[in-house]
């Protein structure tokens, strides 16, 4: 298996294979040919994030301002494409008085910080080093 | 499903696939190391909790 997973990523250069796994999550396991892998985080991370705008959780800002926002807007981005996809369509707003506000903002910040490990863990096995 | 404990088991769900995933190769490893973190998960929320139940004091 783990020979599989060094050819499936020979000659990729990892740093692409990170932003692809950035992106699309579960996307540079799936170019590793880690095909199970793959389709375990294309299919959780973003049923989380998406779970997240739907308990009402908001896509923070980027306010330089205020540190705590920037670094949640930060980890907002790590879920890559779904994040911009949401934006597109005006989700991410959040509803400060619903009750699951904080509920969803804690599922859309953990889906992107989930999604940033899963990216550095594609890396490492695009450069052969898992 | 919108209680705290629903949203507590999705939340610990998804992090404990996720976690399991990545962190194993084997199947058999990553059930187990999943349903391992699963339980802590919930296992200290209820203890957490618990130990909160006389708060504000």
């Amino acid at each position: 298996m783990r020979a599989t997973t060094i050819e499936g990523a020979q000659g990729a250069n990892p740093l692409v294979v990170a932003l692809a796994a950035w992106l699309i999550p579960g996307a540079g396991h799936l170019w590793s040919g880690q095909r199970f892998k793959g389709l375990v985080f294309l299919v959780v991370l973003p049923a989380m994030f998406a779970t997240g705008l739907a308990l009402q959780g908001r896509l923070f800002p980027f306010e330089l301002q205020q540190p705590l926002v920037a670094l949640a807007a930060i980890a907002d981005l790590g879920i890559g494409l779904p994040y911009f996809i949401a934006k597109g369509l005006g989700f991410g707003g959040g509803a400060v008085l619903a009750v699951t506000y904080e509920y969803g903002n804690t599922f859309v910040i953990v889906a992107g910080l989930l999604n940033l490990l899963v990216a550095c863990d594609a890396w490492d096995v695009a450069a052969g080093r898992k | 499903m919108q209680t705290h404990l629903g949203l507590l088991v999705l939340f610990a769900a998804f992090v404990s696939v996720v976690f399991a995933v990545l962190m194993r190769d084997e199947p058999r490893t990553q059930l187990r190391f999943g349903a391992t973190l699963f339980g802590a998960f919930i296992a200290g929320a209820v203890v957490a909790g618990w130990l909160m139940l006389p708060l504000p004091l």
